[in-house]
């Protein structure tokens, strides 16, 4: 604790004599930790499920760990603007790791845990690391294979020591050996970590995030303090953020988007974060800490709308039926009266109130969510079905738009002006206009500093007055509120001229259960085709209530009968779509079930799992080609890479359906 | 796996010691003059076409079968035949090829019940959970907990086990069987039933088990694969006799062994 009593005492001088002007605002990331160790020591700063007990970590518990960290890194030769990988799940030693490679002017590098380790090859030598902090034995091994191809790659720091201890191979280590060895090296060279930590400025490079792409490799997004800290703080302002909130930290670390919300604005706020068990136990440790402040992909909410409509099929006839009738309540009445709308009468609200005794406060306790006081979605868009479905259960779901370059904050919906259909409002201090060709222009902040090592491509998308070319395609509403077509690249047209938006009829199909991933073909040509990966858990437990056998997932998704379910939600898709006039003429034609389900290993998704469509229409061409032609079912072989990087076949013999298209009503309503 | 065959580990003497066991079920003789020996801290594995007699030598074992003839010894005790309590008391614990975890109870029960020879504290101090008992319950309850996190079944503890999958299930047996802290663990195909990353899985619990535990372990397996990456040395039966024994180069070479098992079934 001698390090730490003495460097808070240093740096709180340095905090006092800058909380009299503006200074305080200018505060590095481990400057805000100290501060935080400082004026709150024993308020919990993050808490992680071990053997089944939360243990709590206080605020100068944490600040004593990331000193003797920085010492140890510092040890091992980590030096300012060195870059420092981070793999593994959410860990307190790897979120202290990452606050004590700051200390140093070090730049973190997260990268995803469930890459093959292939592709951490190209990151490795393009951030020319030398020092990598991991979680597992998994990740260790990992390295270990590719160490040979990165030459720089010299320490291998893992946190987890199981299974590891009889591993001898050179500059391999444990965090827990460099912790001691920081300790020893804080006491030999007493100073060093403050001096760095204290020189270091707030427009210093702080973290580098690699952009998943949809196309190309990876790009490094270079972040500053700055650049993190101030549109963070922004929000957090506006939405009232404080430190008695509860956030469950439990998306990947190489996300921007898992950084903004429990890093940067955790050490911003001082909040609480929890980290759960297990990838498995997200759900069950989500129910047990309720946090107050929760964001989550569509993805996310997409597979535990599935869970809950799983279970409410399970159950009993009587419990179907009063949820079937109070979620139609909700549906028309829960998101208005959560906007606040005056005009829902005084019987609505008595039913609604019913409702929310007898099943939506129950439903929001099973999913967690409980104590949300606010919630974003962000990453990709969200079918409105779905945003509204959690709206309605009274949980206050809002739409944010930005991305990795832009440090996340672009739009956010303010409260009572939600919309599916929009993003919101420019944040505070955010410009943002439409170019001529009708594409998204950001000047803010929060915009990256560069592209790491490629200034062609920094170049390609910031101009010479700081305005960041988003990619996206869009155009700002009556009341202000921006609305995104789609990525600019993706917006097409059929071969008669009308819009084709593949996002939006995907999305669509997705609200269902029974379907995972959808991607649509059409540009160029005179009706639409849609791949279709079915959902193994919610198509699964459809079958066996049915009593039909299946031996697998490749076996399920061949049976007519899913095909016949999977129809039910195609062509439902299309009486929607008939409904809006622009989109009347992309109802889907044909459909067909993947023999495999998309995987990012296979590159046909990104990590983040968003849809790589250039990619799928190249490897599958034969099946888009078949559909397109009318066929009624394809032959089709591809290559599949498993799990430990071996590459595998599979062939299949894949059938397509016709889907029923309905006129257009357009004309009708 | 192959840095788990590297270095660290010690393998010591002779723990366990079977001599000339036969055993015979009216007619049928299910084992005739069968000897091996396991080593401290090793992997040994009993390899066999179906009905060759492994699962038969295990329960001679584990004292559920009393054989006709022979005699086992275990760590210096020599026995005509074993007591199922006894071979309990003296750290040897086993899991079964079709399971036999109470499929009403969950995990965290389950794997309590393998604490049962460790509990001091009697029924009516239980029942009223005071002083001594309820101390011992959270002691208890921190090794399964440590078991829980160690096999990576944190997010099924309070699931009751008849509706987990098998290869959980499969998981939850050894947990239960763990919770025992054995020396020698006895393990019936643990990989019966499993997909590719289920048995890999399952490998890897296995090692990690004799690696952390230093646990002697003797498994029975038939899928060869599994057999050769993890275990130390492999004794082979067909129609209950011992046709091979050496480590998996040596079982591979051995004519009699390539004709009765590998070259017929692949």
């Amino acid at each position: 604790m001698h390090g730490v009593a003495e460097t808070m005492a240093v740096v709180g001088t340095a905090v006092h004599a800058a909380q009299s002007g503006e200074g305080l605002q200018d505060l590095t990331f481990p400057q805000l930790l100290l501060e935080h160790a400082r004026t709150r020591p024993d308020a919990p700063a993050l808490r992680e499920k071990y053997l089944g007990i939360w243990q709590t970590m206080s605020w100068a518990r944490l600040a004593e760990q990331v000193m003797a960290l920085a010492g140890g890194l510092a040890a091992r030769g980590v030096r300012r603007g060195d870059h420092v990988a981070l793999i593994g799940d959410n860990r307190p030693n790897l979120y202290a790791s990452m606050i004590a490679t700051q200390c140093l002017g070090g730049i973190p590098v997260p990268m995803y845990q469930d890459a093959v380790a292939a592709e951490m090859v190209y990151v490795f030598r393009d951030a020319e690391i030398r020092v990598a902090v991991v979680e597992d034995q998994e990740q260790t091994d990992k390295l270990l294979e590719i160490r040979n191809q990165c030459p720089e790659l010299a320490t291998i720091l893992y946190d987890d020591e199981r299974g590891l201890r009889h591993y001898f191979q050179s500059g391999v280590e444990s965090l827990h050996a460099l912790v001691a060895a920081g300790r020893n090296y804080n006491q030999a060279h007493p100073g060093v970590v403050q001096r760095h930590l204290e020189a270091g400025g707030f427009h210093d490079d702080c973290a580098m995030f690699y952009t998943s792409g949809t196309t190309g490799s990876p790009k490094g997004v270079v972040h500053t303090h700055a650049s993190l800290i101030l549109p963070s703080r922004t929000v957090s302002r506006q939405e009232a953020l404080g430190p008695n909130d509860e956030v469950l930290a439990y998306l990947p670390m190489a996300w921007i988007g898992q950084n903004i919300f429990s890093y940067a604005q955790w050490l911003i706020n001082g909040f609480t974060i929890n980290m759960p068990e297990s990838q498995e136990t997200v759900m069950i440790d989500m129910r047990e800490v309720g946090p107050s402040y929760y964001f989550a992909p569509p993805r996310v909410l997409e597979a535990l709308l599935t869970t809950v409509t799983i279970r409410m099929e399970d159950a009993a006839g009587f419990k179907r039926g009063l949820f079937r009738h109070y979620m139609e309540v909700a549906r028309k009445v829960g998101g208005r009266i959560l906007d606040g709308d005056r005009s829902v009468g005084l019987f609505e609200r008595l039913q609604y109130q019913l409702g929310d005794w007898f099943i939506y406060g129950p439903l929001r306790n099973t999913l967690g969510m409980s104590r949300v006081r606010l919630a974003y979605t962000a990453g990709e868009a969200i079918g409105p079905d779905l945003f509204a479905f959690y709206r309605s259960l009274g949980i206050n779901l809002k739409q944010l738009y930005g991305s990795t370059e832009t440090a996340v904050w672009v739009c956010v919906q303010p409260d009572g002006q939600v919309r599916a259909d929009t993003v919101g409002k420019p944040v505070e201090g955010v410009e943002v206009r439409v170019s001529e060709s009708g594409e998204i222009l950001v000047r803010s902040p929060g915009l990256l500093r560069e592209y790491y090592r490629n200034a062609k491509a920094t170049a390609e998308v910031k101009d010479s007055e700081g305005w960041y070319r988003t990619g996206d395609a869009g155009y700002f509403d009556q009341e202000g509120h921006l609305r995104i077509i789609d990525r600019a690249r993706d917006v097409g047209q059929l071969a008669d001229g009308s819009l084709f938006a593949p996002k939006y009829i995907e999305n669509k199909l997705k609200f269902f259960p029974y379907i995972k991933e959808a991607v649509a073909f059409g540009q160029g040509r005179d009706q639409v085709c849609c791949f279709v990966n079915i959902d193994f858990e919610a198509c699964g437990n459809w079958a066996e209530r049915r009593n039909l056998a299946y031996a697998g997932y490749n076996d399920l998704a061949t049976k007519a009968e899913i095909y016949a379910l999977i129809g039910s939600c195609v062509d439902q898709t299309n009486a929607d779509l008939a409904r809006d006039p622009k989109l009347a003429s992309s109802q889907i034609c044909r459909f067909l079930i993947l023999h495999k389900e998309l995987d990012p290993d296979d590159d046909e998704l990104t990590r983040t799992r968003k849809v790589r469509r250039g990619f799928i229409a190249q490897k599958y061409a034969a099946l888009v080609e078949a559909m397109f032609a009318g066929k009624d079912s394809q032959f089709v072989e591809t290559q599949v890479k498993f799990e430990d990087g071996r590459m595998g076949s599979v062939r299949a013999t894949v059938a397509i359906a016709q889907a029923k298209r309905h006129g257009s009503l357009a004309g009708a309503a | 796996m192959e840095g788990h065959k590297l270095e660290g580990r010690r393998i010591g003497g002779v723990i366990l010691d079977v001599r000339d066991i036969s055993l015979s079920f009216g007619g049928v003789k299910a084992l005739t003059d069968i000897s091996f020996d396991v080593r401290e801290h090793e992997v040994r594995a009993i390899i066999g076409p179906n009905g060759a007699g492994k699962s038969s030598m295990l329960n001679c074992i584990n004292g559920v079968y009393s054989p006709q003839k022979g005699n086992i010894t275990f760590r210096g005790q020599t026995f005509d035949h074993m007591n199922s309590r006894q071979v309990a008391e003296m750290g040897i614990a086993r899991t079964f090829q079709n399971l036999a975890l109470f499929k009403g109870m969950n995990v965290v029960d389950n794997i309590m019940s393998g604490r049962n020879l460790k509990m001091k504290t009697n029924i009516l101090q239980q029942a009223i959970r005071i002083g001594a008992a309820e101390r011992e319950e959270s002691e208890h309850r921190a090794v399964v907990e440590s078991i829980i996190d160690f096999l990576e079944i944190q997010a099924w503890r309070k699931t009751p086990v008849g509706r987990l999958p098998y290869g959980l299930q499969k998981r939850v047996d050894l947990g239960r069987a763990l919770a025992m802290e054995p020396q020698v663990l006895l393990l019936d195909e643990p990989m019966a039933g499993m997909n590719l990353e289920e048995k890999q899985d399952m490998s890897r619990f296995v090692l990690d088990v004799n690696d952390q535990f230093g646990t002697t372990i003797v498994l029975i397996e038939h899928d060869m694969g599994v057999v050769m990456d993890i275990s130390d040395r492999v004794v082979v039966l067909d129609y209950g006799k011992k046709i091979g024994d050496g480590t998996p180069e040596e079982v591979r070479r051995n004519p009699e062994v390539i004709s009765a098992y590998l070259g017929t079934s692949h």
